[in-house]
């Protein structure tokens, strides 16, 4: 424990002045923490590492990091990667940000940033609510459950966000748990040294809000819910749909052997790169 | 810049559209990322990047849509590559947000807005130039916008390598107003050498990372900009911050902040601003217009002069920050202002707000999404003159 | 025949028709063999709706040996129709002594009788193979009518733009354009 909290705290802003905004218990530090020991044992550089995050509970992580940090506009972190990844390839970058953001006001970003393989990690830390804005329905709420704008329980469909980026062409997809820390850590590691865009799914606890209003308990209780509903992708291969009703699967989920959009685009410059410039001419100026 | 690889014909007449134009003078001043979505009538500029980026190891990528390629360039910048989009007015409407994001944490980027007419999905194929005052107000808050408006093919060039000396000069988004006749209209330029253009870089840190504030305030209020990846390490938000770049809540750190947003521009102004006065050494009428209503207006007070009126024009090149420095003296000497603009006026208010009711100011709007003609403006001059 | 070197104040030229005609190319053509080829300001600007194919289409060229300020043309010195549509509609902005040159078989009710009516697709068709170099045929004839500029810079411009393997059918274009407007010209003033 000390040894993990050292490690941590190697990757903190110093002079950033703590506390932070989470509330005590929140499984959003368990995710950071997962992500720092992730990327201290791929032995990256603090230098080569950007985390971009949008807006919410989750995006407000990088500030605390002493990396290339970039808090960016509600729903618009993955974009705003792409340009950061585009701009520096040599750049490991990692957008770390909520349910509402990624999936609401950002499931466009998400799906495309799947679709071209983009170079990408996206962490998504779902606890299934708006918690900042105070507790309003989101993508992933599950049906029935109460929110502030679902004061009648929610009637609307949840996105299953793994199953989302694996139908739009991500190549790692992956979950875990914030009660599962350690997997946790390493399903982040193997996301973040793969190219192309990479998911890892978090599910954590927002017992402030989500908890108090669906009367699911403490922040304990919340993440023992947790360890008692997840089946290790391994287990859940040999069980049957009855078996897994109710439960959730963790682990890798998907993955599928592609060049990422980086290498794709070099094979276009290098094909310039390549040729003989002054035969390559002028392209014509106008069509 | 390879410097083997020729983007353009250089020294020799070429037949160039303005949208073309743009993209050439991007190349120029080393853009060497774009990120756009295609729409009428700027997508030109993103064709001509597309074949083009990848020759000088540049990227190019169409995003999903225009709030995404806004957040794309300006990541791309905070990573140290020179960045542009190029849209319309609902690409435009959607990129605000993102706009204000840049002038909030300081990052230099290029958007260029070839105008059509609206409101809403409006008049794809026509000219406009209603985006005037959105060009200056789109995004909320306050802050300061440096606006450019070409009225020629070879303005376009120009221009556009003048928005990115001005984006990384003051770490600012710099728009580049064109209009749809602009944009598809061919001339004859004869470019420079790109190694001929003169092309500025963002202030670089002097100090170690440790001392490194991303956001200093600084005798001039410009601060230098690290990128990613260089060793800096800093924080961007759209937070109001401090000067390191963490949030803050502090009410005179705040007004720190918004008060370099404002004077980083406003005590740059007479280097910032840029007019072409023509004929105004006797003129007792002023024509006031920019774009490519300027065309119109450069033949109008020929063919009124013609006819012995004394009258002379007057064209911003930029339009935000309004050049009232430039514009107020020449002011004094004419009795009326003619403010021809293809809208139902907007630059208008400027001039009224400089002449201060001592000139009489005399609107001409066109909004039918055809040019305003320059014998639409003399018969204004004529009835003006009488 | 002698080439004709003529100087301009502003010369104002529209070519018209309906759109896949290949006419906003012609302009681009006709502009680069006088703004490249010849050394003269031009400015080519267009009107096209949405629809790329169908549709009335126009492409305007204005010449100046001067800086040319208004962009667009407003009063014609030269309107080309290819079809009754658009010389129906934009022969009014044919200013006074301005010439009006038409497609002989598209045109059919051709309202000036001063007006060269010559079949340039039908020349397309026929003698080079296809209609599609009909915009060649059509500005190579407008060149060879006013004599604007020489035959060496349209087909030079021609030859800049024709896509690779479409050089020989384009030049024969060119050449059986210019020839019949230049003959059509003599004809019409002896």
């Amino acid at each position: 424990m000390e040894q993990q909290s050292n490690i941590t705290h190697k990757y903190l802003r110093p002079k950033k002045k703590f506390p932070n905004v989470w509330c005590p218990g929140c499984g959003i530090g368990i995710a950071m923490g997962a992500m720092i020991r992730a990327i201290d044992g791929l032995g990256l550089q603090k230098d080569d590492v950007a985390i971009v995050s949008g807006i919410g509970c989750t995006a407000r992580i990088p500030v605390y990091l002493d990396f290339n940090t970039l808090h960016t506009t509600h729903g618009r972190p993955i974009a705003f990667a792409t340009g950061v990844k585009l701009a520096n390839p040599k750049l490991k970058v990692i957008v770390v940000s909520g349910d509402g953001d990624l999936l609401a006001i950002g499931g466009n970003h998400f799906i495309h940033a799947a679709r071209r393989n983009m170079d990408i990690t996206v962490i998504l830390v779902n606890n299934y609510i708006y918690g900042m804005t105070g507790g309003q329905y989101s993508p992933t709420t599950p049906v029935t459950k109460l929110a502030s704008t679902a004061p009648y329980g929610m009637i609307e469909q949840s996105f299953d966000p793994a199953a989302l980026a694996k139908a739009s062409g991500a190549t790692f997809v992956a979950r875990g748990t914030v009660y599962h820390a350690t997997q946790l850590s390493r399903l982040m590691a193997q996301a973040i040294e793969r190219p192309g865009f990479s998911l890892v799914e978090v599910i954590s606890n927002c017992h402030t809000q989500y908890g108090r209003m669906n009367r699911e308990g403490s922040a304990v209780k919340m993440i023992l819910w947790q360890k008692e509903h997840a089946v290790p992708a391994t287990v859940a291969s040999k069980m049957t749909p009855e078996q897994l009703e109710g439960k959730f699967v963790i682990g890798v989920l998907h993955e599928a052997q592609k060049p990422g959009y980086v290498e794709e685009y070099q094979k276009i410059i290098d094909r310039f790169r390549a040729a003989d410039e002054e035969k390559l001419g002028e392209v014509v100026v106008s069509g | 810049m390879s410097e083997t690889v020729k983007l353009y014909k250089s020294n020799q007449p070429l037949l160039m559209q303005g949208n073309e134009a743009c993209g050439w003078g991007a190349l120029a001043a080393g853009c060497r990322f774009f990120a756009g979505y295609p729409i009428t009538p700027s997508t030109e500029i993103a064709e001509l990047l597309a074949r083009n980026l990848p020759r000088v190891g540049g990227y190019f990528i169409q995003m999903e849509d225009e709030i995404a390629s806004i957040a794309a360039i300006i990541g791309a910048s905070v990573a140290g590559s020179k960045s542009m989009t190029a849209t319309s007015g609902p690409g435009y409407s959607l990129m605000q947000e993102n706009l204000g994001y840049a002038y909030m944490a300081e990052v230099p980027i290029v958007v260029v807005n070839v105008q059509r007419g609206g409101p809403s999905t409006g008049l794809p194929t026509k000219v406009s130039q209603a985006d005037t005052m959105q060009a200056k107000w789109g995004t909320h808050g306050d802050y300061y916008p440096i606006v450019l408006a070409p009225s020629s093919v070879k303005e376009c060039f120009d221009m556009t390598i003048k928005a990115f000396n001005m984006a990384e000069q003051y770490r600012v988004p710099v728009t580049v107003l064109t209009d749809e006749v602009l944009g598809h209209m061919r001339e004859i330029v004869i470019l420079p050498e790109p190694s001929a253009v003169k092309v500025l870089n963002r202030p670089r840190p002097v100090d170690p990372p440790e001392w490194y504030k991303h956001f200093e305030i600084t005798p001039d209020y410009l601060s230098p900009m690290a990128s990613f990846g260089e060793g800096y390490r800093f924080h961007l938000t759209g937070l109001t911050h401090d000067e390191s770049g963490f949030p803050t809540a502090k009410p005179n750190e705040i007004k720190a902040k918004l008060d370099k947003l404002k004077l980083k521009i406003t005590r740059h102004r007479e280097q910032i601003t840029e007019i072409r006065s023509d004929m105004m050494e006797d003129a007792h009428i002023m024509v006031f217009a920019y774009g490519s209503t300027a065309r119109a207006a450069r033949q109008a007070i020929r063919m009124a002069r013609k006819k012995r009126f004394k009258v002379g024009m007057v064209q911003p090149y930029t339009i935000w920050p309004f050049p009232d420095d430039k514009i107020a003296p020449l002011l004094e000497n004419v009795d009326t202002v003619v403010v021809p603009e293809l809208n139902q006026g907007q630059i208008i208010g400027e001039i009224e707000r400089l002449s201060r009711r001592h000139v009489k100011v005399v609107p001409l709007q066109r909004y039918d999404g055809e040019l305003i003609t320059p014998s639409q403006i003399v018969d204004v001059i004529k009835e003006e003159h009488a | 025949m002698t080439e004709k070197k003529q100087t301009f104040d502003r010369y104002e030229i529209r070519l018209s028709g309906s759109g896949g005609q290949g006419l906003v190319l012609g302009g681009v053509i006709l502009a680069e063999a006088l703004g490249v080829y010849e050394g003269k300001n031009v400015t080519q600007t267009q009107s096209y709706g949405p629809e790329a194919r169908g549709g009335a289409s126009r492409s305007d060229v204005v010449v100046s040996d001067g800086e040319i300020y208004y962009p667009k043309a407003t009063e014609l010195d030269l309107l080309l129709c290819l079809t009754q549509e658009s010389c129906d509609q934009y022969y009014p902005s044919l200013k006074e002594g301005g010439l009006l040159v038409v497609d002989s078989d598209k045109v059919r009710q051709v309202p000036s009788p001063k007006a060269f009516s010559l079949p340039f697709i039908r020349i397309a068709r026929e003698k080079v193979g296809t209609p599609v170099v009909a915009n060649v045929v059509s500005i190579s004839a407008v060149a060879g009518i006013t004599g604007i500029c020489s035959k060496d810079s349209i087909l030079k411009a021609v030859l800049a733009r024709a896509p690779r393997g479409t050089e020989e059918k384009n030049r024969l274009a060119c050449e059986l354009g210019y020839e019949m407007g230049a003959a059509a010209e003599r004809g019409v003033h002896v």
